[in-house]
């Protein structure tokens, strides 16, 4: 192994250790001095992963999450120096890390939380003008075959556990209040995007969530409504695009082969 | 003036196209906690500086905020992720996004480090040190060519704190910068803090370590604070935090090294403990006074 390769190997390692050829000018042992850089490395990645995880760290307390986030960084070290988006793969750690086993819903809270950094920094895209929705809807006859296209940061996540209650729970100052009447065994989708400057969750019912899937994957919209009502004949589509256009979700609509944006 | 001096360009001029530079004022780090505070309140400050990794992401707020800021102030950016020091070839999506970013903002402005931080296609996330010899003066440079040549533009490169020195080293830090910007020709980012923690960490004497620097070459200073912890000997153990004030000995060696350069565009880091924004100003201010302060020989000589 060669020195760049031991160097950087001690920086992760599990066990304090300290690679050969470092030398200080007075002679001091220089285990403690490469141990600035071992803590540097790792408290920056447990940094950035506090930051990107809040609810998650809320939920399993300080020390317990910087514990299990440096478990975490050791064996999967970011790949890219953008580490705005590190973070890929943690809730699939959490979901097989015997400590937290227990909280079965912590794996897709952090599902969340991820998508939630990923529509921050998703790409700009302006939304279709409402009165073009408006003007669709009146139009019996193009209407099934319109196709949209979603905003960047649309994000989309079906969870059995109610992520999106817990996450909202911890939203404000005093979270504990809500907290007790949260029922954790009950199903909860998401609808993760970002509005403008801000990142909006909402939950929305199954049936919506299987409608906005099949738009994002560039279905046509009768397709999308029929198959979102087979799931539930209670789907209401009034509601779901409603949110959709608030929340600038519709980035482009093209009809039988034109685009209107 | 040394042969040196005629392979020098004015910071960031690349022949057949102009671009401006960084003013000789002081500039603080943007921070996200005070976006809307900057653009509320218009400070009056020489210029911005960002981390290039936190803004290669598609888009968002941070772009928004930086767009409005870039529109009123100069900008610097600084690169904190490269690997100059790496073993590996440079990461070439990384330059791609380098390129990306710095034709989208034209800051006055380019700058990285003379450490490693990528190694085997893993990012370790520090500015990790490079031992100094003839294999790895050889292998910067290349890094350096590469990265100019990508870019299209003259870079700075920030001389590192450290905290090891390495069995394997043959040159002195100041020499080995000295080589890679007679080779390259990039310029120098002094990191004053940088100069003074390594000088402390390595029991060297920091003015000597300042006049030994290319300094015809610096186009910036840094400015930061350190934490202060000791090594198994228990000597002084000088850590680059950037989350504390400039201390009092570091304001005192950039007085040092502006008497040799005259006035400089000079940044002010803070990425931890981030302070209010007045708080980050008047320390921006204090670097400006001492600007204004420098003796005339020393200005006459930087415009000479």
């Amino acid at each position: 192994m060669n020195a760049r390769q031991a160097f950087a190997e001690a920086l992760l390692a599990a066990e304090p250790v300290c690679p050969p050829g470092l030398t200080t000018w007075n002679g001091s042992a220089p285990e403690k001095r490469f141990a600035v850089y071992r803590n540097t490395v790792t408290v920056g990645l447990v940094d950035a992963l506090a930051d990107s995880f809040p609810v998650t760290l809320q939920l399993v307390g300080e020390d317990f999450f910087r514990a299990m986030a440096r478990e975490f960084a050791r064996q999967t070290p970011p790949r890219s120096p953008v580490l705005a988006l590190y973070g890929d793969g943690f809730a699939e750690f959490i979901e097989a890390f015997p400590p937290v086993a227990a909280l079965s819903y912590l794996a897709d809270l952090a599902r969340l939380e991820l998508m939630r950094v990923q529509a921050w920094h998703a790409a700009d895209a302006a939304a279709v003008a409402a009165e073009t929705i408006v003007r669709l809807l009146d139009d019996a006859a193009a209407l099934p075959q319109a196709r949209f296209t979603l905003h960047p940061s649309v994000r989309l996540l079906r969870s059995r556990h109610a992520v999106v209650s817990l996450w909202a729970a911890h939203q404000s100052e005093a979270p504990s209040s809500s907290l007790a009447t949260i029922d954790t065994a009950s199903a909860e989708s998401a609808l993760v995007l970002r509005n403008g400057l801000e990142v909006e969750i909402s939950v929305i019912d199954e049936a919506a969530a299987i409608f906005i899937e099949l738009l994002q994957q560039g279905r046509a919209f009768g397709l999308a409504a029929g198959q979102a009502l087979d799931a539930d004949s209670r789907f209401d589509l009034a509601q779901t695009l409603g949110l959709l256009v608030r929340s600038g979700a519709l980035a482009d609509l093209t009809i039988s082969g034109s685009t209107t944006s | 003036m040394t042969a040196r001096a005629d392979r020098l360009r004015p910071i960031g001029a690349v022949p057949g196209q102009k671009r401006r530079s960084l003013p000789e004022r002081a500039g603080i780090g943007l921070k996200p906690e005070h976006l809307q505070e900057i653009l509320d309140t218009a400070p009056d400050i020489g210029f911005f500086e960002i981390h290039a990794e936190n803004y290669m992401v598609d888009g968002g707020p941070f772009h928004h905020y930086l767009t409005r800021i870039r529109e009123r102030y100069p900008l610097s950016i600084h690169g904190v992720g490269l690997s100059i020091g790496g073993e590996d070839a440079l990461d070439e999506r990384h330059l791609d996004r380098l390129a990306v970013l710095l034709d989208r903002y034209q800051p006055e402005s380019f700058s990285e480090h003379l450490a490693w931080s990528s190694h085997g296609g893993t990012f370790l996330n520090d500015l990790l040190p490079v031992p100094y010899h003839a294999a790895t003066l050889a292998r910067v440079c290349e890094h350096i060519d590469r990265v100019q040549d990508r870019l299209k533009r003259r870079m700075l490169l920030e001389n590192p704190a450290t905290y090891v020195e390495f069995a394997a080293s043959t040159m002195a830090e100041p020499d080995f910068i000295g080589e890679v910007v007679r080779r390259s020709g990039c310029g120098l980012l002094l990191d004053v803090n940088n100069v003074y923690v390594s000088s402390i960490n390595h029991g060297r004497d920091q003015r000597a370590a300042v006049s030994a620097m290319p300094l015809a070459a610096v186009g910036q200073i840094h400015l930061a604070g350190f934490a202060e912890d000791t090594d198994a000997a228990g000597a002084s153990l000088l850590i680059d935090s950037h989350g504390a004030p400039v201390a009092e000995a570091v304001w005192d060696l950039y007085r040092y090294a502006l008497d040799r350069l005259g006035p400089m565009p000079t940044l002010i880091e803070r990425d931890n403990d981030i302070p209010p924004l007045p708080v980050l100003l008047a320390e921006a201010q204090q670097a400006e006074r001492i600007m204004k302060r420098l003796s005339p020989i020393a200005s006459r000589e930087a415009v000479a």
